[in-house]
């Protein structure tokens, strides 16, 4: 859809764009238009996942039961964060992955088109099973993403849902596959892995990250079902199970999966801090190594989230320092973000805005992350909205700025229009303002002891839940204006984008056309070290 | 590293892969609407998943034979083959890791719930509280937990059927890997009577578990329902069967395409992939043969 | 009320301390950090969460002071490394900008500040994680307890029995915690009651109050021992520093001594079902004469026909599952 003015332009001489829309779009092997689906898949999911957070909110306005049952608010609940996490987040990040990877390595396209294909169209049946349970007899799944038993298994849904879960695996691995492949068999001569962007590094680790977890969660969520259906003990005790065993596996899974959440937004924002900054990102090397050693940390921090299930002592610790440690990685980036800025010549256009608001927005999610880690504070903090606040500040002004700075840094490559950076601004600023309003409250709530997961309050809670949710329906209202500025740019804009777009822009993707054309890099282009952001390999 | 960057080779615009993103929602949603059916369903959901997996199948035929086309006549470069053979690592590999979740509860159940249930280490209150008739064993002595779920059983002895089947998958992987060379080497007979033997092992070997199997629901009492002990033995074997299954047959399409020709001393990914494929299969049995069966 | 008489009397020192003595080094250490999470948060002990409270509960237990104490450091250092971090950053985006004429410089890499930049924030970790160790570790100590209470989770009440106290078994002591008729009458959906209104003792307690709640007495290291009989529920009372799930087929245990008489109000802390939110916690703590009091009472009200059982203490209804206001919604 936003550059459905494409092939008109630059386009190269003999491959145009095939006319008909179902041709072009449903069986497309063409990686811009399946980034694309992609993208606008996700925004559309993001609105989805959104409005049960504003009903969530607006439950949560006051105290006393006002708006729905508490049922289906737990439903909401559930829903929300299955919809953001699986449905906006992920495809958000493969649809930039699709759109830029092949662009920035110098390849014709994915390794696999086809395959790229089907993982994208899995994803609306997918979720069409899982929304579908919202309109069935019994309600959909109300047993909150992380789907602990034995409570997921009393809901009529868990079959749908798992499936829909099996659904979204695939989709993902076939993802994952498909880029580490791209990466490995596609770059242009010339493109070492160490001159890659570190966009794609970040996604070359999180693909692996996906290929290793998401089989895990298929596993996990399969005994569910068979425990439910067919009369197996896993997690259950009378058999010789164990119900935390699930959260065992479900959290091998669910841990990295957060970082699959905020791996390419790092990478997002890597390549967005040099430009803006017009100085080349500091110490790359230790960038990418910093997203390695995040990535193997992450596979033994699973039971941080289990502090509370009564762990042996040895294991609370080892989980513990094990957590802790994952902010010295994630600390070299931020201060390696900082230094790029030092000493540049930076200018502030609205991707850059939306970039340093993820670097001190996440890092303060960060923090609470670390405190989330220290085990007897923990046991306060669990299950609260503390845990809440932390969460929503790395994915929300983690992943979802990074995506949205992202989508202002590419939207000009994208459609060959510049968007309107006053309207750009706007909602930036009435973003990083209210979505403050909306999360930061809800650490005092949880430090004060209000549980997650209730639709209902003690009224010593009512103040800070009114600001939350005024600032949440404030911040849904901001975008729309985000949706107005894609719109208008992909349809409406007049001022043609330059082929750099900005100053400071270094890669092989500054060097096609705007909006680049369908195929591109039919020929390997030669890359030369000085158009490359990390052209000099001596650090 | 690089390739040699001939033409890149973008393959045409396919309608595969939205067929199979719908006959995969068939089916699971057909599956989904039986496992919930009610007693005097119409068989709604029944339906579906017959039309969804019959698609399923279709849709396998029809990618695969379009991708044959395109491979016999010549499409695919270097670059490609190597694509392919990344996907299918990789591929193999999120199989691995499916299979870790498994064995990962097996290890979970044995070292930590079962004894814990019976009073070791983290479980005396549990036991104390509990359990206090329980003794916390596996197998037979305990296996299906403190309420002896599923009623007591007995285990299926490693050094009959099991080990036979270990040995049928053993000789399989030799028979492929001699397929392989004759492959490379050019003997067509070779190939065409190895490759065979293998699809015959296999086929042995699944016959030999469906035997394995209704024995163990008839005479030992051994069912999906036998506690933690029934659910990790039939979960991982039952798993591993299917994929022993879906390896024959991959097997047996390799076997037609060699006797159609279509491989060649150079040019034989889709032999490579299924060998793959049927070594991982080889290497999960021999965990389970030892964590399942044995130990 | 409680609160008050809490800020007051909280310092006991005749009282054992579980943080062992090495932990006064280290809170004088952290002293300048502490200060600072205090002015930012006001961190006062509260038996009940207040409007507008911004910290921890300092907790009314021997051993609740460590999250609290551990929650204002890592704070503290949180925010200092933020104000570096950030001020770093700012000072950059107003130095470094293209509209002050900022030429960017050629550098990319400096191994030394990188190394700094590395170690530092692990020698941090490492004092972080020696003072949460010693935290867990004590917790971790059931031992020496002087009393057993057994606490079941339901969809969605509580039952708590009474095991043993002061080495001696009991019996039969043990009932059902549910949430109060007012709060539940209040909480039903466009009830049209004021949750303002449902308050005891001058403090609001809608959806934090229930039918009976759990007495315990203070200055005795009881033990808990925590399962469930449907799904998993989390025991969780913020005064006394910790939550612990309540898993069905599993007990878990924990442990409290709790150094003042009040009332101390907590809420089921798992999702649980549809009525997760209106399962709460109330333990009244009390001497420990009057414990014993109390205790005889029940004993012997449950001793001879339950028909005839009843005490000023609390109605004997002990035995009886019974949650009629909540059936319907099930
Ligand atoms: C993008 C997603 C994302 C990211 C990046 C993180 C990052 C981190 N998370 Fe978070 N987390 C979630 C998503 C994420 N988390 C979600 C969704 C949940 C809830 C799931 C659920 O229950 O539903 C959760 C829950 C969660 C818990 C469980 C809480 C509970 O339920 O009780 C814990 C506990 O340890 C935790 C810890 C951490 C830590 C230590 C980091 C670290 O990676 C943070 C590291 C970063 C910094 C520390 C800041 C920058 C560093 C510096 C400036 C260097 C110097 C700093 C110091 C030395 C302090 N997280
Ligand atoms: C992955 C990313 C992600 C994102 C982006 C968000 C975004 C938001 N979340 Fe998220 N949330 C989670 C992941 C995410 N969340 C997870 C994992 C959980 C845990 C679930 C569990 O406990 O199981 C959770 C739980 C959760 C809770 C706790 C629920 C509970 O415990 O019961 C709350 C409550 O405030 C909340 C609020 C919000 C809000 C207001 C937003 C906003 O940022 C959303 C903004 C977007 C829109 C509003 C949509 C766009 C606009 C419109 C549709 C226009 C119309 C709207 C108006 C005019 C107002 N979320
Ligand atoms: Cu019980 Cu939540
Ligand atoms: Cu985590």
């Amino acid at each position: 859809m936003a550059h459905e003015a494409t092939h008109d332009h630059h386009d190269d001489h003999h491959h145009h764009a095939p006319q008909g829309f179902f041709q072009r779009w449903v069986m497309s092997t063409n990686h811009k238009d399946i980034g694309t689906l992609y993208l606008v898949f996700s925004l559309l999911m993001f609105f989805i996942g959104g409005s049960f957070a504003m009903v969530i909110r607006a439950e949560l306005f006051k105290p006393g039961l006002d708006l729905v049952q508490p049922y289906f608010f737990n439903q909401m609940t559930t829903m929300h964060a299955l919809v953001m996490i699986f449905g906006a987040i992920m495809p958000a990040f493969v649809g930039l992955g699709n759109w830029m990877i092949p662009l920035m390595i110098g390849a014709p396209d994915m390794a696999l088109p086809r395959m790229n294909n089907l993982s994208f169209w899995i994803l609306p049946f997918a979720f069409t099973l899982m929304l579908s349970t919202l309109f069935m007899a019994g309600g959909g799944p109300a047993g909150g993403w992380t789907m602990y038993p034995p409570l997921s298994l009393q809901s009529d849904s868990l079959a749908y849902v798992v499936f829909a879960i099996h659904l979204m695996g695939i989709s993902s691995i076939m993802g994952a596959i498909n880029i580490i492949a791209t990466i490995l068999n596609m770059r242009a001569p010339g493109m070492d892995l160490l001159k890659m962007p570190v966009f794609v590094w970040s996604w070359l680790i999180t693909a692996f990250l996906l290929i290793a977890v998401m089989p895990v969660l298929a596993g996990a969520v399969t005994m569910l079902l068979t425990d439910k259906y067919f009369g197996t003990s896993f997690f259950n005790p009378g058999g010789g199970g164990d119900p935390v065993l699930y959260q065992h596996v479900f959290w091998f899974f669910g841990h990295p999966e957060v970082y699959i959440m905020i791996l390419p937004a790092f990478g997002i924002i890597s390549e967005i801090i040099p430009t803006f900054a017009r100085k080349p990102i500091f110490g790359y090397r230790a960038m990418v190594y910093a997203i390695a050693s995040i990535a193997f940390l992450s596979f033994i921090v699973w039971a941080h989230h289990m502090f509370a299930v009564g762990l042996p002592l040895g294991a609370d610790i080892f989980f513990m320092y094990a957590t802790m440690l994952i902010a010295v990685p994630t600390g070299v980036k931020v201060f390696n973000w900082v230094a790029t800025m030092w000493g540049g010549s930076m200018t502030f256009e609205t991707p850059m805005l939306f970039a340093i608001a993820f670097v001190i927005l996440f890092t303060i999610g960060g923090f609470s992350g670390l405190m989330l880690a220290m085990v007897p504070a923990d046991f306060q903090y669990h299950d609260t909205y503390f845990v809440v606040a932390h969460f929503h500040y790395v994915l929300v002004t983690g992943a979802a700025f990074a995506i949205m700075g992202a989508t202002y840094f590419w939207l000009p490559k994208w459609t060959g229009h510049m968007y309107s950076e006053f309207w750009g601004k706007v909602h930036f600023w009435c973003s990083v303002v209210f979505v403050n309003v909306l999360f930061f409250p809800q650490h005092f709530l949880g430090l004060a002891g209000m549980p997650r997961r209730i639709p209902d309050y003690n009224v010593a809670f009512a103040n800070f839940n009114m600001i939350s949710s005024i600032g949440g329906f404030l911040f849904g209202a901001s975008q729309l204006i985000f949706l107005g500025v894609v719109v208008h740019c992909a349809f409406f804009a007049k001022k043609k984008a330059t082929d750099r777009v900005w100053e400071g822009a270094k890669g092989l993707e500054w060097t096609v056309p705007s909006p680049a054309p369908h195929h591109t890099f039919e020929v390997p282009p030669v890359v030369r070290d000085e158009e490359l952001a990390h052209g000099h390999t001596d650090d | 590293m690089s390739q040699q960057h001939d033409v890149y080779y973008v393959p045409s615009k396919s309608q595969w892969p939205i067929v199979a993103a719908v006959v995969m929602f068939l089916t699971v949603f057909g599956a989904a609407h039986w496992l919930n059916a009610e007693p005097g369903d119409t068989g709604f959901g029944k339906t579906v998943i017959t039309i969804g997996a019959i698609g399923v199948l279709c849709m396998f035929f029809g990618w695969f034979r379009s991708v044959i086309k395109e491979s016999l006549a010549g499409n695919y470069n270097h670059q490609v083959d190597t694509s392919f053979r990344m996907g299918m690592m990789w591929f193999i590999f999120s199989e691995v890791m499916f299979f870790g979740a498994f064995f990962g509860a097996l290890f979970y159940i044995r070292n930590f719930s079962v004894p814990w249930l019976g009073g070791e280490g983290h479980g005396v209150l549990t036991h104390q509280f509990l359990y206090e008739a329980y003794s916390g064993a596996w197998g037979t002595a305990g296996g299906n937990g403190p309420l002896h779920v599923g009623g007591a059983f007995n285990t299926v002895v490693p050094w009959g059927l099991p080990l036979l089947n270990t040995l049928i998958l053993l000789t399989s992987s030799v028979t492929v890997t001699i397929a392989h060379h004759a492959l490379r080497a050019g003997h067509r007979g070779r190939i065409l009577l190895f490759l065979g033997l293998t699809v015959l092992l296999g086929a042995t070997f699944l016959y030999c578990q469906a035997h394995e199997y209704m024995e163990a629901y008839k005479e030992l009492n051994l069912t999906l329902h036998s506690g933690v002990y029934g659910s990790t033995f039939f979960m991982l074997t039952g798993f591993h069967g299917l994929h022993v299954t879906l390896g024959t047959i991959m097997l047996a399409v390799i076997w037609c395409r060699v006797l159609k020709g279509h491989f060649n001393k150079e040019h034989h990914f889709a032999f490579e992939a299924v060998a793959w494929y049927w070594h991982f299969v080889d290497v999960v049995w021999l965990g389970l043969f030892l964590f399942v069966y044995i130990l | 009320m409680t609160s008050g008489s809490i800020r007051t009397g909280r310092i006991e020192p005749n009282q054992h301390r579980t943080p062992p003595g090495r932990w006064a080094g280290i809170r004088r250490a952290g002293a300048v950090s502490l200060a600072l999470a205090l002015a930012l948060c006001s961190g006062l002990a509260q038996a009940n969460p207040e409007p507008g409270q911004l910290n921890l509960t300092r907790g009314v237990t021997t051993w609740s002071e460590v999250p609290y104490f551990l929650n204002n450091v890592v704070l503290g250092v949180c925010v200092v490394i933020g104000i570096l971090v950030f001020g770093a950053m700012f000072i950059a985006m107003f130095r470094f900008r293209k509209s002050r004429g900022a030429v960017p410089e050629k550098w990319s890499h400096n191994t030394m500040v990188e190394v700094i930049w590395t170690t530092i924030p692990v020698l941090i970790l490492v004092a972080l994680a020696w003072l949460a160790t010693g935290g867990l570790v004590s917790f971790a100590d059931t031992t020496g307890s002087q009393m057993t209470i057994k606490v079941t989770g339901y969809q969605w009440k509580w039952r708590y029995d009474y095991v043993d106290y002061l080495g001696k078994p009991i019996s039969k002591v043990g009932y059902m915690s549910k949430l109060d008729a007012l709060s539940d009458k209040t909480r039903q959906l466009h009830s049209g009651l004021d949750p303002y209104a449902v308050t005891t003792d001058g403090y609001n307690t809608y959806l934090i109050n229930v039918d009976k709640p759990l007495v315990l007495p203070i200055h005795t290291k009881i033990r808990f021992v925590i399962t469930s009989d449907d799904v998993i529920h989390s025991w969780w009372v913020p005064q006394f520093g910790w939550k612990m799930d309540a898993i069905p087929g599993i007990v878990n245990t924990a442990w409290t001594n709790i150094n003042e008489t009040g009332t101390y109000r907590g809420q089921c802390a798992e999702l649980c079902g549809q009525d997760h939110g209106f399962m709460p916690i109330v333990v009244k703590a009390v001497s420990q004469e009057d414990f014993a009091k109390w205790l005889a009472d029940q004993q012997q009200a449950s001793a001879p026909a339950p028909a005839a059982a009843s005490s000023a203490a609390a109605p004997a209804s002990a035995q009886t599952a019974a949650a009629p206001a909540k059936a319907g919604n099930g």
